[in-house]
């Protein structure tokens, strides 16, 4: 068990290309900490740092206290799941998972009981004498496991470990990932671009951007007070609906002329950015802003309502039950529905 | 009775375009037989050949019928001892051959998958260019560079040793060519697990790496024996001491008896042991030939 501690870390590849901002990050022991961001924002490359893949450019990594910037990744203590699974394909599943083990020298009888301990918690015992290619996706992926818990490792890092498999199994590993990892107790990194995977499995979610960490918090914190209006946009689906408007320091107004009142400003005047989550406004024959509805779209479990609002597109999101058309309708806000950002770098006023 | 006969035309004719002969594909199959022809006639006399006495051999040419001095032919060429020095038969030359054969191989495969695990795994500054070294040196084959590499095995005084024989052939461009395209297509992954599980650079190539190229080794190996087992040329030269002669050689010492004008060449004896040298090749291609197969064409890991 470790807490894990990123001061000031930094990537630039050789070609130049920078990663990773300097970025500081601070793990306690226990947590499971998700990665997330679209493609190419740098989440592999602050992962593959902390394994020891990857040169750190600048700056310290502490796992347990102890630098180890310059340990190499056998002696770090981790273990690490691969998207592709990375197994062995001429080692037996057994032989797979017992490899790290054999190479740190453990007695024979040793590594067969850990493997057996583990496959027995993956439910992969009857398939200890197969190779990987005569096993199942879903197979591969809890030997892929298996092989990061025989290890007992003082931190889990994981590459996004299910996006090679279909939704079904996909939803059904992340409920085992995570109750493997809470009953381990072992301090975790996962790595994912798919934010209901980010949402469901935190403990904290780092949302990253073209290298620079945006927000760290809890996925509620993340959602509820979003940072910036790049989080407020990735994180949730359907993503926030984002206007460009004017404060007065008392009142909101958005460009095309309609005040939101009673929804507050923030103190700084001028122009500004202001985010509204599709499921924070109701329609309300009694509202006081007026949407012109084009689109209904069926979703099941609600519908979406895609129009303008004072000229700006604009989505509202209703449970099933509620009548939904096309045409002009009325819609209310929600308490504490509106969030302000600033015009230009669309931090969180 | 008119409604049969019609129906019975048309069946014919509907059947008629199946049975339309395909004159591209006797095309294809005449120019394949021609061709294996050409190769195993050849093979064919000379096997007919070996049955038969020299004199005949002698007079008549090759022949493609069988006559009655096969096991005479084979016994002479394998056990009856020959040369100048009577010191060689054809089980030392067979058993030659195979030191050379198999030398050759092993040597090559082990050279090239080291040369191509240093090339492909480690940053080294000027990789990319001892690659290239590497590879132009297909262009420089054993001929061309004979007499130097003569000059410094005799230097060395490896001359009339199986050291001398093998070792200076079995740098090959060749085979890390091949390996290094097969270790480019193994993930960039696996390498990173074994990392974090503790395999450094000779455990990755032990146990990961070798038995990963299980196949791409024995294709290397068929094609390295039989190429090693055909050397002519550089065993001339190296070896002087008949004890270490080859089949290939061998065959090539008997003819030799004609033009010394000594006696009747032995030519049923030469043709066994034409027969006898094709064998090892030959089964080693058969008995490796799906996993050769395997070898050059699966990237599938
Ligand atoms: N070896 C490398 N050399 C140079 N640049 C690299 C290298 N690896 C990654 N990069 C660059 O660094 C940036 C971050 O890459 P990284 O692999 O960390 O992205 P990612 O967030 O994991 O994306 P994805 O979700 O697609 O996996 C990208 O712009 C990428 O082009
Ligand atoms: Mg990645």
């Amino acid at each position: 068990m470790a807490n894990v501690k990123l001061d000031g870390v930094r990537k630039v590849y050789p070609n130049g290309v920078e990663a990773v901002e300097p970025c500081h990050v601070d793990i306690p022991d226990g947590e499971l900490v998700v990665l997330v961001g679209p493609s190419g924002c740098g989440k592999s490359t602050l992962l593959r740092m902390v394994a020891g893949l990857e040169e750190i450019t600048d700056g310290t990594l502490y796992i347990g206290d102890a630098v180890m910037n310059d340990v190499e990744p056998a002696n770090r203590n981790i273990a690490m799941v691969f998207q592709n699974y990375a197994l062995y394909p001429h080692m037996t599943v057994a032989k797979n998972m017992g490899y790290g083990l054999k190479n740190r020298g453990l007695p024979k009888a040793e590594i067969n009981q850990k493997v057996a301990e583990a496959a027995k918690m993956l439910n992969l015992s009857e398939y200890l004498d197969r190779r990987p290619s005569q096993l199942s996706g879903g197979q591969r992926q809890r030997v892929a496991m298996g092989r990061a818990i025989v290890r007992s490792p003082e931190l889990f890092l994981f590459d996004e470990p299910l996006s090679n498999l279909d939704a079904k199994l996909r939803n059904q590993m992340r409920i085992e990932i995570r109750a493997l990892q809470q009953r381990l107790g072992v301090t975790a990194m996962y790595v994912t671009h798919d934010q209901v995977e980010a949402m469901t499995l935190a403990d904290r979610i780092i949302v990253l951007n073209a290298g620079r960490i945006e927000q760290i918090g809890t996925p509620g914190e993340i959602y509820s007070r979003p940072a910036s209006t790049f989080v407020a946009s990735f994180m949730g689906a359907p993503p926030m609906n984002i206007f460009t408007g004017t404060s007065d320091g008392q009142q909101a107004t958005l460009d095309g002329g309609v005040s939101l009142n009673g929804a507050g400003a923030p103190s700084q005047t001028g122009k500004i950015q202001i985010g509204i989550r599709p499921e924070d406004v109701a329609l309300d024959a009694n509202g006081a802003l007026p949407f012109d509805v084009d689109i209904v779209e069926e979703l099941g479990a609600h519908r979406l309502l895609h129009g303008r609002l004072s000229g700006q597109p604009f989505s509202v999101s209703v449970g099933k039950d509620e009548a939904a058309q096309t045409g002009p309708a009325k819609v209310a806000l929600k308490p504490g529905a509106v969030h302000f950002f600033d015009a230009e770098a669309g931090r969180r006023l | 009775m008119a409604d049969l006969t019609e129906s019975r035309i048309e069946a014919q004719s509907a059947t008629r375009p199946a049975k339309r002969i395909k004159w591209d594909q006797i095309g294809d199959h005449a120019i394949l037989i021609a061709g294996a022809l050409l190769m195993l006639v050849p093979v064919f006399m000379i096997f007919a050949s070996s049955s038969w006495d020299d004199i005949t051999l002698h007079r008549e040419g090759l022949q493609f019928g069988f006559s009655d001095d096969m096991a005479n032919n084979y016994n002479a060429a394998l056990f009856e001892y020959g040369g100048f020095t009577d010191s060689v038969n054809g089980v030392t030359m067979l058993a030659n051959s195979l030191i050379l054969g198999i030398g050759f191989a092993i040597g090559k495969i082990i050279v090239g998958m080291m040369a191509a695990y240093a090339i492909v795994y480690f940053r080294l500054k000027f990789a990319t260019l001892a690659f290239w070294m590497i590879f132009t040196t297909l262009l420089l084959p054993l001929e061309v560079r004979i007499l130097p590499s003569y000059e410094v095995i005799t230097w060395m005084n490896l001359g009339n040793t199986y050291t001398g024989l093998i070792v200076p052939l079995i740098a090959s461009a060749t085979a890390t060519f091949f390996f290094r395209q097969f270790f480019m297509s193994v993930p960039e992954e696996l390498i990173e697990a074994a990392r974090i599980d503790g395999a450094g650079p000779v455990k990755f190539f032990i146990d990961i790496l070798v038995p990963l190229s299980q196949t791409m080794i024995a294709a290397m190996f068929i094609i390295m024996f039989v190429f090693g087992w055909n050397q002519y040329l550089w065993p001339t030269l190296i070896t002087t001491d008949e004890s270490l002669f080859t089949l290939v050689r061998g065959i090539r010492q008997i003819m030799q008896a004609y033009a010394d004008g000594s006696s009747t060449p032995e030519y049923g004896e030469a043709a066994a042991l034409a027969i006898i040298a094709m064998t090892p090749p030959v089964l080693v291609v058969v008995f490796f030939q799906s996993w050769f197969v395997k070898g050059l064409t699966e990237s599938d890991k």
